[in-house]
């Protein structure tokens, strides 16, 4: 199970580290080497992102990636057989990320099936609210996927509550309203919406939008179980290429 | 949120988390707005001493008469203010923003006509306006972005995507959900997550309920048929709403664009190009591949171009109350060119769509019967689009001229 993998690494780990990469970009031999770098550096979990022409919730840097993807020729069948690939290779747990459509058109059931037989651990889809979500959720408990639902500062404590006890594994907690990419102030604020989360749930909390360096994840210690780093991978990669993801990763951890 | 606003199986909300207490919020508003009725009051008020509501239903004598079949009326949407229905939808959301209590408005817009529309209203209750709109539709629609501009809306051109209508969309909700605390985002169709596709085609309802009494005043009876071009469908629906209980055929024309066969169209009802998807927060037909990409779509009138479609008609397809057609490019230039020519009137090209397909039918209906087609703009300020679909040699000429004197 997710949540007591994620719980037995937090005994050797004051907070654990998930990347999130976009499937075929700049390559899938690309997105290859950077898995393999990721995990290497001691990354716990990651996030694959299979790309969609709509990526409505995704700020600049990462809606560029999905187009570079697309437009490369990226598709759903190569993200699942890539998804086979680096969960046979690699012992750490990967989710994937995407929109409901692309769930959608593949078939929701099919696609809980491929997802399990990949050995892909849940996903996290931020247009689908658990009000929309029946189905899905239904093909992924039974194909025992993990739904990973979102919390953001502007949930209320009863709503919060009601997506954790649907949720699996862990919450993810957006750092700020906006869209992925912009600056996250780490602040007071922050840390009064981190207790707010806290109080909602005792499933371990990720937080992730504008976490870029050691500092931010040193000021999250302590205060959530895991850092999620999306778009400032990508920007390394677009200016130091897929070679510098290694030490990034190390400096990290 | 209770009501997910679907309609058969199209429909819903499927929007990031971060929108869900806004969207609660403008539910809650526009549910006591619609239940207290001096907010009609105050629109309808609004629509007639602001815009030129009730805009007039006009026989088309001459049409009539060269096609030799079925009595033509045209309902004049294009006397609105900013030349389009579109100034309904914008006018009620505004009045909905002041009960919100919000102060900045932002919207999408394709060909422009949504955000003159958007950045008018803006103007007129003192809101601070940004407009989102497609790098390519800022290119082909010049004069709308000088409009929005003069009235003082900040125009982005989205460069991300096919950089059209979709895009802008996309771009809208990054804005709004970063934003939601001061600004409300102006949707311009029925589309979009609920409550707009309800929200828009109640505000477009004013537009069915007129023709209706207008045509009963004028011949007595009901049409036979009646036509509306198709967008993103809120004109349709907002004609269609004043026949849906009576026996009147309802027919909705999408852009045909160079063939249904040709790859280059923007028809989610009638192509099997389409099919059902969940994008942009909502369940409908979309113009997509078989990964569930959305596909580049075409049409000679930007309104029309757009991937998707509100899902009140998608379930009113499935249920057969409203009937489907496609209008190509060219058949569109014919008709518009007939309408100019024989009476006077000048429809947007989009509006032109919904002539083709009244065009092509009413010689085959007798002459005791009624059309009715909604033309939910006027063309004559997108001179721009309208002269290079013509082709005409002396405008290209004039504007070749006005470079030259811009260069030197
Ligand atoms: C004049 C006119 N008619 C029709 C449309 C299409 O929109 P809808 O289908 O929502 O009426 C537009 C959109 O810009 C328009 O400007």
């Amino acid at each position: 199970m997710l949540e007591s993998y994620l719980r037995e690494r937090l005994q050797n780990r004051d907070i654990l580290l998930m990347t999130h990469i976009v499937l075929g970009y700049p390559s899938f031999e690309d997105s290859y080497q950077i898995v393999k770098a990721m995990v290497e550096g001691g990354v716990d979990l990651m996030e694959l992102q299979i790309p969609f022409s709509e990526p409505m919730a995704d700020g600049p840097v990462i809606l560029r990636a999905n187009q570079e993807a697309l437009a490369r020729g990226a598709k759903v069948r190569q993200c699942l057989e890539f998804a086979e690939q680096v969960c046979s290779e690699f012992s750490i747990p990967f989710l994937f990320m995407t929109y409901y459509n692309i769930i959608y058109k593949h078939g929701v059931e099919a696609f809980a099936q491929n997802m399990a037989h990949s050995g892909i651990r849940g996903a996290i889809i931020p247009d689908l609210p658990p009000e929309e979500g029946k189905e899905c959720l239904e093909a992924m408990e039974r194909h025992r996927l993990a739904p990973i639902f979102i919390f953001s500062p502007s949930t209320s404590l009863e709503r919060m509550r009601t997506l954790a006890s649907l949720t699996k594994g862990f919450v993810y907690c957006v750092a700020r309203t906006g869209v992925t990419g912009a600056q996250t102030s780490f602040s007071q604020d922050l840390q009064d919406y981190l207790k707010r989360c806290r109080s909602a749930t005792s499933l371990p909390l990720a937080l992730g939008f504008g976490v870029k360096d050691r500092a931010d994840m040193d000021f999250l210690t302590g205060k959530v179980d895991i850092a999620v780093i999306g778009t400032q991978t990508i920007r390394l990669i677009e200016e130091k290429g897929v070679e510098a993801v290694g030490d990034f990763i190390a400096g990290l951890r | 949120m209770h009501d997910r606003g679907y309609y058969e199986a199209f429909g819903g909300a499927f929007i990031p988390e971060v929108l869900s207490a806004t969207f609660d919020e403008l539910e809650e508003a526009f549910r006591s707005a619609r239940n207290d009725p001096r907010f009609w009051k105050e629109y309808e008020t609004l629509m007639s001493t602001y815009s030129c509501r009730p805009t007039p239903l006009t026989f088309v004598g001459n049409l009539t008469e060269h096609l030799g079949g079925a009595r033509i009326y045209v309902k004049r949407e294009d006397l609105n203010h900013t030349g389009a229905h579109k100034a309904n939808n914008v006018m009620g959301q505004g009045l909905l923003v002041k009960r919100m209590g919000k102060k900045r408005v932002i919207a999408e817009t394709g060909a422009g006509q949504h955000g003159v529309a958007t950045a008018t209203m803006a103007a007129r209750f003192g809101f601070d306006c940004t407009i989102y709109m497609g790098e390519v539709d800022v290119e082909r629609q010049r004069p709308n972005v000088f409009w929005m501009e003069r009235l003082g809306a900040q125009v982005i051109p989205v460069r991300e995507g096919t950089r059209i209508l979709k895009d802008a969309i996309n771009e809208a909700f990054r804005d709004w959900v970063t934003h939601m605390e001061t600004t409300h985002y102006v949707l311009g169709t029925a589309c979009g997550p609920h409550p707009f596709p309800e929200m828009v085609s109640y505000f477009q309802s004013i537009v069915g309920e007129e023709a209706r009494e207008q045509i009963l005043e004028q011949e007595g009876r009901l049409p036979a048929r009646v036509y509306a071009c198709v967008g993103g469908g809120s004109n349709a629906l907002g004609i269609f709403h004043g026949f849906m209980n009576d026996g009147v055929e309802l027919v909705g024309v999408e852009a045909g664009g160079k063939g249904l066969r040709s790859g280059l169209h923007a028809s989610r009802l009638c192509s099997p190009d389409a099919s059902i998807g969940v994008a942009q927060g909502y369940k409908t037909y979309f113009l997509q591949d078989s990964d569930g990409q959305m596909r580049e779509t075409h049409s000679v009138a930007a309104g029309l171009d757009y991937v998707g479609v509100s899902p009140i008609l998608a379930a009113l397809k499935h249920r057969g109350r409203v009937r489907f057609e496609a209008a190509t490019d060219e058949e569109v230039i014919q008709a518009l060119a007939l309408t100019v020519r024989k009476e006077g009137l000048i429809p947007a090209l989009e509006s032109a769509h919904a002539f083709v397909q009244a065009f092509k039918e009413a010689p085959l209906l007798s002459k005791n019967d009624i059309v009715l087609i909604n033309q939910s703009g006027r063309g004559d300020k997108d001179i721009f689009t309208i002269a290079d679909a013509f082709g005409d040699p002396e405008w290209q000429q004039f504007i070749m001229d006005k470079g030259e004197k811009y260069r030197a």
